[in-house]
């Protein structure tokens, strides 16, 4: 019911609008003292709230990193939880200020939907997971012919399962919920034979499960989902702040400026880090940004580097465990490539 | 005399201001032409908004791949199929459910109901907790209570409960035996057709035979007789074109045969006994609002307490029920919508698919207003039309 009450908001809002250019987010954020931070509503790994009530993972740990960039503080977040059909119209009517919630970035998403995806966080590829105990014999997706597939609304997921299916030439049945807890809850009580969701999520969702030893993940990987965070279309400044935040912490992490030894690298002599600390004289990279000079320190001093970031919530530092595989930096094989700042 | 007509002329020489009839006229166009303008005002809005904020808008995606699966079709749909087709489907799974729905709700409602009158005290204490637990719990939550607490408890497929006829009960629903009519069934259907007609004829002759003489026939167990009788007849003489697809087991579920899905079912039963709480209470009052004469007239004529139920009380009730009972229509197709929460792909959560898929959720939710507003309108049209039917006629 919510995602309704949620389009008919922002068919409110859009109807009630001042039609006349509204003032940057930038602007409007400063205002009110806090970034709006639109995060799922509990995956493991990605944006989960603790015991305590405090948003953990990537995704959460990215606004605070927006945050620090903006207020020098990592801790001026709000957080939205969503479902996967409510994100996009939370972000398009304003009621959140970034959509940092494991979403894949897809074209009709860049351009119908009047969204701008910052970067690739995370990424991710969509998987199964069945469990061996209740079915033996079962080692490959292609083995799933005639399942029960659990799987949430409203998302590639779901296109990426069709497509599979058809195009292997397989029958299934759909078992399809709106919200990420009902889709757990049937699966663990085996209204299902398999789930499908990106990998990293499946991994994170097995450590919910009852019985979380009983269940595999299938090796196939039938899709690409590269996760990134995404504003609203049509204001450039604040995408480009968005958009450095992620390249800073990619840089950072390169540059080998971690949390721990980020203030003793002020002193450095490299230009390269320099520039990125805001130490060069006459340096102004923060300022063009509309930020303060010291925008990456405060960044890696809030959360620190890409890195550390992704050990802390997803790698070896979770009980998720999961390597950093194509995650890593290209200089180590992997994919995330951060331009460089001057 | 003169000073009269002064006074007379005095209100509408004063001014339009004063005119009662002006007046009434001038706020009233007042008010529609305000409620013209800030209609435009907001459409306009809105659309010069998505068109600030990049947000492609328009029907055209109705004609677009849909790309997602559906699991309940009563319709051929694949994700080769439209996203207006999806939607088609979504409101086809919504009527279904609600004319099941009410069908069942009804049946239950006037059981309770008139159990909650009978003079038995066992009876009639059962029937007064199903309606206070019922009509005391949020539908949601009944729903939820069938979906997790009866349902998904069942023993998973290759531990389904046999039942009689080939059918099976698990946690993935419940699988029945498919019927494959073969060459000659025709002759079973006209059977049946021409068993209707006979009926009804018998009915008829045998009221005006009753009018005119006072005799009566037994018009239902002859009814039985045919309607029954007549197509068993059919089905022989065709040389019993009939046979089963039993449902199978095979590596994740039983295959065949024929399944209702878990959340169909929960979805199903939790509308029909919520509403039948509320239906049963409206079915009392009608009964209790047939004045005790009436009945006591009857008994005097010396009607037996079944035909004074049915004959005299029952047709009297309707006249109280109907009206009412039309909301409680509405309210179930309305609360179907809750079929979201458990994965019943009605109206609501494939046009939520739709609506996310495509970003647009102005459409979206603007389809789904009509759809529901239109159902509910013909729903009241239809009970208008019987309303009208068993309203007092005077003669």
């Amino acid at each position: 019911m919510k995602h309704i009450a949620i389009g008919i908001l922002g068919a409110a809002a859009l109807g009630f609008m001042a039609s006349a250019a509204s003032a940057g987010t930038l602007d409007t954020v400063k205002q009110k003292g806090f970034i709006q931070c639109g995060v799922s509503t509990g995956l493991a790994g990605f944006s989960a709230p603790d015991d305590k009530g405090d948003w953990k993972g990537i995704d959460a740990d990215f606004c605070r990193a927006v945050a620090a960039a903006v207020f020098g503080d990592g801790s001026k977040v709000k957080f939205t939880p969503l479902s996967a059909k409510e994100r996009f119209t939370a972000l398009q009517s304003g009621e959140i200020d970034i959509l940092s919630r494991n979403t894949t970035w897809t074209s009709n998403r860049d351009s119908a939907l009047g969204l701008d995806f910052v970067g690739v966080t995370y990424y991710d590829g969509q998987g199964f997971m069945i469990n061996a105990k209740k079915l033996p014999g079962v080692n490959s997706a292609l083995q799933l012919s005639g399942a029960a597939v659990c799987v949430q609304s409203g998302t590639t997921t779901e296109l990426n399962l069709a497509d599979y299916f058809k195009k292997n030439k397989m029958e299934y049945n759909p078992v399809v919920f709106e919200k990420l807890e009902e889709v757990n809850a049937a699966y663990d009580s085996g209204r299902c034979d398999a789930y499908t969701t990106d990998q990293s999520g499946l991994y994170g969702i097995r450590l919910t499960l009852s019985s979380p030893a009983d269940h595999v993940v299938l090796p196939e990987i039938i899709s690409k989902e590269p996760l990134g965070p995404a504003v609203r279309q049509g204001d450039d400044q604040w995408a480009h702040i968005a958009r450095w935040t992620y390249f800073a912490l990619l840089n950072a992490e390169e540059a080998g400026i971690t949390q721990a030894n980020v203030d003793e690298m002020k002193s450095s002599t490299d230009p390269n880090i320099q520039r990125l600390l805001g130490t060069e004289p006459d340096g102004k990279y923060g300022a063009d940004l509309g930020l303060s000079n010291d925008w990456v320190v405060n960044i890696v001093k809030a959360v620190g580097n890409y890195g550390e970031m992704f050990e802390r919530n997803v790698g070896s530092g979770s009980p998720l465990k999961i390597a950093r595989g194509i995650n890593a930096l290209w200089t180590k094989g992997g994919l995330q490539y951060g331009p460089p700042v001057r | 005399m003169a000073s009269q007509e002064i006074l007379r002329e005095e209100p509408s020489r004063g001014s339009f201001i004063n005119d009662p009839k002006i007046r009434s006229l001038f706020f009233q166009t007042l008010v529609v032409v305000l409620l013209f303008a800030s209609i435009w005002w907001i459409v306009n809005n809105v659309i010069e908004n998505l068109q600030r904020l990049h947000i492609a808008s328009g029907f055209q995606f109705l004609r677009n791949r849909a790309g997602f699966d559906i699991s309940d079709t009563p319709i051929a749909y694949t994700s080769d199929a439209t996203y207006g087709r999806a939607l088609l489907v979504g409101l086809i799974n919504t009527i279904i459910v609600a004319v099941a729905g009410i069908i069942t709700a009804t049946i239950i409602g006037f059981v309770i109901g008139i159990g909650r009158l009978s003079h038995n005290w066992l009876i009639r204490k059962i029937c007064t907790v199903y309606v206070e637990i019922f009509r005391n719990i949020p539908p949601l939550l009944v729903i939820f209570f069938w979906y997790s607490g009866v349902l998904a408890v069942l023993p998973p497929p290759r531990e389904s409960y046999h039942l009689p006829f080939g059918s099976f009960l698990n946690q993935r629903g419940f699988y029945f035996p498919r019927t494959i009519w073969g060459d000659g069934s025709w002759l079973i259907l006209v059977a049946f057709i021409v068993a209707l007609a006979m009926a009804w004829f018998v009915a008829h002759r045998a009221r005006q035979r009753q009018m005119s003489t006072g005799q009566q026939f037994p018009v239902f167990w002859t009814s039985v007789a045919l309607i029954v009788g007549l197509p068993v007849l059919a089905f022989l003489l065709a040389g019993m074109p009939l046979t089963f697809d039993f449902p199978k087991q095979s590596t994740f579920n039983l295959t065949g045969g024929f399944q209702i899905k878990p959340e169909f079912l929960s979805l199903y039963l939790a509308l029909s006994c919520y509403t039948a709480a509320f239906i049963a209470e409206i079915v009392r009052a009608g009964i209790k609002g047939v004045s005790k004469g009436q009945s006591e007239a009857a008994g005097a004529l010396g009607l037996r307490s079944g035909p004074i139920l049915r004959l005299v009380v029952i047709p009297q009730a309707m006249r109280i029920v109907i009206p009412p009972l039309t909301s409680q229509y509405l309210n179930l197709t309305k609360n179907s919508s809750l079929a979201i929460a458990i994965g019943y792909p009605d109206l609501t959560a494939t046009a939520g698919t739709v609506l996310n898929q495509t970003g647009q959720a102005v459409e979206g939710v603007f389809i789904m207003m009509i759809a529901y507003l239109v159902l509910s309108l013909i729903t009241s049209a239809v009970m208008n039309v019987v309303n009208a039917r068993m309203a007092l006629v005077e003669r």
